[in-house]
């Protein structure tokens, strides 16, 4: 059984999470730092992954979902919170209410995955593209519009909620969620809109279902993603989700392998240690502090390179898609 | 009144810029079939190029600002031809997502490497081409702006005439329309891309210098905002026409400038996006997309 | 299943040497990224600095990290402080939100410096005061002047102005001096220091009794602003006030009088770099504008001339008011050091907060309870293509 399989797996990464938040508090503050985007990256790449690898739409507006979930979030938390929880409750309930505030930003951001949806019944490609970019823009735009969330210098005074158990545990969920989407009925639907929409359709497949179900979990494990970011850095501004981010989690899908949840999770590894690596080599001796100031053009070469080099994606050695029968 | 006129001239000056970007975007589009995000940084480079020839030319003469212009538009043609050569060709039958990320990489790359040779600081673009302004009942016009539109409308029609009346021009609406095809019928397809390439890379520099000479301010990442826009117009006009670029440009151009000058001005980039998924809604190529067959 | 597929990611798959190198990376990271180092221990003091280097925002960045760099070398040539030598980290967040937090940890955690210098925008500079807040390592911005800032805890300091103070210097300006009634305002809403300036502004010009005829916006990215100053001449202001950087105010500036607007434009200490006036046009566009700031070359004392002198035979190029500040940032925390007498981040921070009448290029200041700079502004006209010294406000 499969999925039996994948819930094995949950329940190790689960375990691994309340082990690595016990921890924390002994590791370096900097290691933490750098797991946690990690995680947060997991999160964000794999779930692109299911719009973008599965089920074949391209989405750049993927820091867009994130924003929305973490505005959502933090107003759930900074908003709303102190009129429903005073400060003196015990750790457990805002704890409780953190949970709450990342479900209720995962699903502000999917009801976002619904509208952007709802375009790619008619849009395909590069218009589809587009528009998500667009979305992503649109997003920005309202934020600095918002006082109450901050405007333009952002939204500070965010509670430090996250720490490393929810955000490897949210990471373990959502690799869950989205394989066992996949492997479901669903995920046979995805592959087949995917592969050839036309032929799907013909199918009697309902193509048009697959890829609003496929923006929209999408979009939720986003904006939780978003919620995590936001508690974990405390403040946040509409500058963070812009086009930019976007684009770096695509990378992420692209380098990974799209369609590959488990490359699509190194590549995010990968791509979030590399900068911090290159900030560590040019600590070591004077005569290598250039690298610190050349990042992104090293990040820009390497890309290039890896592109021509291995286009298919970095991790994906085997081309046997897992299409179960 | 006078107000509205002012804010619609500004607006055609502006959106003739972006209509010489969206076009660049759309000519390459027509032919490979990606977007070519680096398309905005060469724009940048041909800024530069403009400005090195220029401030040795001399300033406010319409020679030495034409050689400027030429100089960077060729200079910028060879840069498009090394990028297509390098990183673009090798990847010609992979996936269309592998050659995006490639031309995002390659943009990063110019970008950067643009702070590191040309440094952060933006720099003086030097006087290349005479400036005056003209007044009637209110209105002025600078002669910035009716240069600017005088020479997209120009390479505009120079482009069409390429494109419609030359033998390059055949070759590169056969490449569009099939490329196995057109190298069956002995077109050097990879030939004509890289004319392609070059051709759509001048049209950047030009551009570039243009947007240099009426907003003398020059930094690496000038090419990123009107290259965005320049895109969405392209998409906008219907991406692979070239008339359809050139439209959703100006249109574009008008546009912005009317909400930046409301009270909405906050508003312009959500407006115009907003534009453009509704258009997209009920034109999903575009305005003048796939109408017509004239694709390049 | 896509999870057992980590299984030949791990055990048996084609690249074996990337595997490998992958492994060796990660020990590398990680043996590297744990190990400790630094600390006030040895004979030098580790001085962390983040910086916008690279980005879309790199010519503030740099800007302030070489006057950074000129002040450490000044003082390390001087045989540094406490008998140490300064040591200067730097971390680049590629004028990226979000990045600042993970660059000040490594500098907290792995290089173990006593205080952190940074940085020029705000926002940033808020995002890494909470981690300094949290870890008592004091922080000093250069030139961050939005409020919020120095709210962020008691470890957090700044040797610039705040927007509030040079807000309502530039509103009694245009008014007294400029007998202003009516201004129009042009605003960048991406940038937190000039929606703070301008709010500041138009809370003092409006008490003063004036009237804000026309508040236009635009972005960072802009480059074209005839639409928004079409309808500022339209509502027909004595003044105009733009609180951006010297980069957009240019082409601001320019392109009102290609439209005919010949009132005067007024801003703040975002105006005050060398390339405010090149380029052809430049100069005659913006004869007679206004712009408070820090310091005064005219007005200089010995040692801020000093300073340009120095500053211009090192990085070949006329300082700015970021660079002024950032030297300033790192002069500061070597004279705090002396005088608490200790590297220790907690002595160091008290000796900040304690600090009176310290001497920099960019004037005398104390710091407030607050733990921002009291100090002057000077109001700096723009006559016959050069800076030239107008009046000087004290807070």
């Amino acid at each position: 059984m499969k999925d039996a399989g994948a819930r094995r797996w949950w329940v190790a990464a689960m375990a691994v999470a309340a082990l690595l938040g016990w921890l924390e508090p002994r590791l370096d503050i900097y290691l933490a730092d750098v797991l946690a985007r990690v995680g947060i990256n997991v999160v964000l790449a794999v779930s692109l992954n299911l719009i973008n690898g599965h089920a074949g739409q391209f989405s750049l507006g993927h820091a867009g979902f994130m924003g929305v979930g973490a505005y959502a979030a933090a107003a759930i938390t900074v908003l709303a919170g102190p009129h429903v929880l005073p400060t003196s409750c015990p750790d457990w309930l805002h704890q409780g209410w953190f949970l709450l505030a990342l479900a209720g930003g995962g699903a502000a951001a999917a009801l976002a995955g619904l509208l952007v949806g709802a375009p790619s019944l008619r849009l395909k490609g590069d218009y589809l593209a587009i528009v998500t970019l667009g979305f992503g823009q649109i997003i920005g735009v309202i934020v600095r519009n918002m006082e109450p969330l901050g405007g333009a210098l952002g939204l500070s005074g965010i509670p430090p909620r996250t720490n490393l158990f929810w955000v490897l545990a949210a990471a373990a969920t959502t690799v869950y969620g989205v394989t066992t989407l996949v492997n479901s009925t669903h995920g046979r639907g995805f592959i087949a809109t995917h592969d050839d929409e036309v032929a799907a359709e013909a199918m009697g497949l309902d193509t048009t279902r697959y890829k609003i179900v496929a923006f929209v979990t999408g979009a939720f494990f986003a904006g939780v993603a978003g919620g995590l970011w936001g508690h974990f850095k405390l403040t946040i501004s509409p500058k963070e989700f812009d086009f930019n981010r976007s684009i770096e989690i695509v990378v992420m899908v692209i380098v990974g392998g799209m369609g590959r949840t488990a490359g699509v999770m190194a590549a995010a590894t990968v791509l979030t240690l590399l900068p911090e690596g290159l900030r560590l080599v040019a600590g070591l001796s004077p005569s290598l502090k250039w690298v610190g100031e050349s990042r992104p053009l090293l990040y820009a070469l390497m890309l290039i390179a890896l592109m021509l080099l291995r286009p298919q994606g970095l991790f994906a050695w085997s081309r046997a898609r897992p299409r179960p029968a | 009144m006078a107000e509205l006129v002012q804010q619609l001239i500004n607006g055609v000056s502006v959106g003739a810029m972006y209509a010489l970007i969206a076009i660049g975007y759309t000519l390459v589009y027509g032919v490979l079939r990606f977007i070519n995000f680096a398309h905005s940084d060469v724009f940048m480079a041909g800024a530069y190029a403009g400005l090195h020839v220029g401030q040795r030319m001399g300033g406010g003469s319409w020679a030495g600002g034409l050689v400027a212009m030429l100089a960077a538009m060729a200079a910028c043609a060879g840069l498009g031809i090394v990028i297509e050569r390098l990183a673009y060709k090798p990847l010609r039958e992979r996936s269309k997502l592998t050659v995006l990320i490639t031309a995002i990489g390659v943009s990063m790359l110019l970008q950067n490497l643009g702070q590191l040779v040309f440094g952060a600081t933006p720099v003086a673009f030097p006087e290349t081409l005479p400036a005056t302004t003209f007044t009637a009942g209110g209105v002025v016009v600078s002669s910035k702006d009716m240069v600017v539109v005088g020479f997209t409308v120009a390479l505009l029609g120079a482009l069409e005439f390429v494109v419609l009346r030359t033998k390059v021009g055949t070759a590169m609406r056969a490449v569009a329309h099939n490329h196995q095809a057109a190298a069956l019928m002995g077109i050097p397809t990879n030939r004509i891309i890289s004319v392609t390439f070059g051709l759509g890379s001048a049209l950047a520099a030009a551009a570039g210098f243009l947007w240099a000479y009426k907003f003398p301010r020059v930094d690496p990442y000038l090419g990123v905002m009107p290259g965005l826009t320049a895109f969405v117009a392209a998409v906008l006009g219907g991406i692979g026409n070239i008339t359809g670029a050139a439209l959703g440009g100006l249109l574009l151009g008008v546009i912005e400038t009317l909400v930046k000058g409301s009270r909405w001005s906050t508003w312009t980039e959500a407006v115009t996006f907003v534009l453009l998924i509704l258009v997209l809604l009920f034109r999903p190529a575009g305005l003048l997309g796939r109408a017509q067959a004239e694709k390049v | 299943m896509k999870i057992p597929e980590l299984f030949p990611l791990l055990f048996g798959a084609p690249w074996r040497w990337l595997r490998l190198v992958g492994a060796v990376a990660t020990a590398a990271w990680v043996v590297v990224g744990c190990g400790p180092t630094g600390g006030a221990t040895g004979d030098t003091i580790p001085v962390g600095e983040f910086a916008s280097l690279t980005g879309s925002e790199a010519a503030f960045g740099r800007s302030s990290h070489n006057g950074t760099v000129l002040a450490i070398d000044e003082i390390n040539a001087a045989g540094g402080v406490l008998g140490k030598k300064l040591v200067l980290v730097t971390e680049d967040n590629q004028s990226k939100e979000g990045e600042s937090q993970t660059a000040v940890k490594k500098l907290i955690s792995r290089d173990k410096v006593v205080a952190v210098l940074g940085e020029v925008a705000s926002g940033r500079s808020i995002e890494a005061a909470q981690t300094c807040q949290k870890y008592r390592v004091p922080q000093v911005s250069p030139s961050s002047t939005n409020p919020k800032v120095t709210e962020q805890g008691d470890c957090i300091f700044r040797v610039c102005f705040i927007d509030p103070f040079q807000g309502t210097v530039m509103a009694k300006f245009a008014a007294g001096t400029l007998k202003a009634r009516k201004v129009g305002l042009l605003v960048d809403v991406g940038a937190p220091y000039s929606v703070g300036l301008a709010t500041f502004f138009k809370e003092g010009f409006v008490a003063g009794g004036g009237t804000i005829v026309a508040e236009q916006k635009f972005t960072k990215d802009d480059k074209d602003f005839k639409a928004q100053l079409t309808a500022i001449k339209a509502a027909g202001p004595d003044a105009i006030f733009v609180p951006a950087y010297y980069g957009q105010v240019t082409l601001i500036v320019m392109q009102a009088r290609e439209l005919g607007i010949t009132v005067p434009f007024i801003g703040g200490d975002g105006w005050e770099a060398p390339e405010l006036l090149k380029g052809p046009g430049a100069k005659e566009a913006l004869e007679g504008c206004y712009f408070s700031t820090h310091f005064s070359p005219d007005q200089a004392t010995p040692k801020s001339r000093d300073f340009v002198a120095k500053y211009a035979a090192r990085h070949g190029a006329k300082p700015d008011a970021m660079a002024a500040l950032g030297y300033d940032s790192a002069q500061l925390l070597a004279d705090a050091m002396r005088r608490a007498g200790s590297a220790d981040p907690a002595k160091v921070r008290d000796a900040l907060a304690a600090t009176r009448d310290f001497d920099g290029v960019t004037g005398r200041m104390t710091l407030d309870a607050s733990r921002n700079a009291r100090k002057s502004a000077v109001i700096l006209a723009i006559q016959k293509g050069e800076f030239v010294y107008k009046e000087t406000v004290n807070p």
